[in-house]
């Protein structure tokens, strides 16, 4: 299974609309990182809206996404963590402090160009 | 009627059956959203562990009832190298697979009760209940 990836302008978009298992989390990352290279991306929002469960692994890929894409050079949020998956995550001890978040993919994007012009 | 669910844990996909499977099980019980995703992400923990650990295992989740609250059991159960130090893998941050070593003992706060029996080169029981408020 892959999750599609759009490209607007500088951005990429990505919703993810699937609960991840581990080797599409996987292929995700992967995913990401050559896409930004291809297109030249400065920016990623990553939206989660959808996504009813966040563990140990997935929480350490998509960090792990946003140090690497960092390292290319390109900025990413994530946007519309579930209030029970932000519980969770709290829970289990994993505060992703580092990671950028936003509400939605609205003020993801904003969050973006603020950073990226700022 | 008690429910009861195995799911055989001998592959990624497995990981994923048994996390639907509890998240489809919490619901019929009547465990609120968060709760749902606490027990859901417990026992993606656990399958996880199995799978990386111990290669199979097999995860059973049953509804319990005390005299006075009902609640949902997760047991997971591998005949795995064992745990050498229980104490450790219970630590915040301990970890051997390059993971964030949130694992266990993020398990243990997502649920009520928790129990791990391990023993070297036979394998390992964990059990863990959350009850419904």
């Amino acid at each position: 299974m892959r999750i599609p990836i759009l490209k607007l302008h500088d951005y990429l978009l990505i919703s993810v609309q699937v609960d991840l298992d581990d080797q599409t989390a996987l292929q995700f990352q992967e995913d990401v990182l050559e896409k930004i290279h291809e297109e030249g991306s400065r920016g990623v929002v990553i939206d989660l809206t959808s996504v009813e469960m966040i563990d140990s692994f997935i929480a350490k890929v998509l960090g792990d996404v946003v140090d690497m894409s960092n390292l290319m050079g390109a900025r990413v949020v994530l946007t519309g963590i579930q209030p029970a998956v932000a519980i969770t995550l709290i829970d289990m001890g994993i505060a992703l402090d580092e990671v950028p978040t936003a509400l939605d993919l609205e003020q993801g994007l904003e969050r973006l160009q603020l950073e990226l012009e700022g | 009627m008690q429910v009861q669910t195995h799911v055989d844990i001998n592959s990624e996909w497995g990981i994923v059956a048994a996390r639907q499977a509890g998240r489809k099980l919490a619901r019929e019980i009547g465990f609120g959203s968060v709760d749902q995703a606490r027990i859901t992400t417990a026992i993606s923990e656990l399958a996880r562990n199995i799978y990386l650990y111990a290669n199979q295992g097999q995860i059973k989740i049953e509804e319990v009832a005390d005299s006075n609250k009902r609640g949902m059991k997760i047991i997971a159960s591998d005949e795995g190298p064992g745990i050498r130090d229980v104490r450790r893998v219970m630590e915040d941050g301990f970890t051997t697979s390059g993971g964030l070593g949130a694992g266990l003992p993020g398990v243990k706060r997502l649920m009520d009760e928790f129990d791990i029996d391990s023993e070297l080169d036979s394998g390992t029981v964990i059990t863990a209940v959350k009850w419904l408020r």
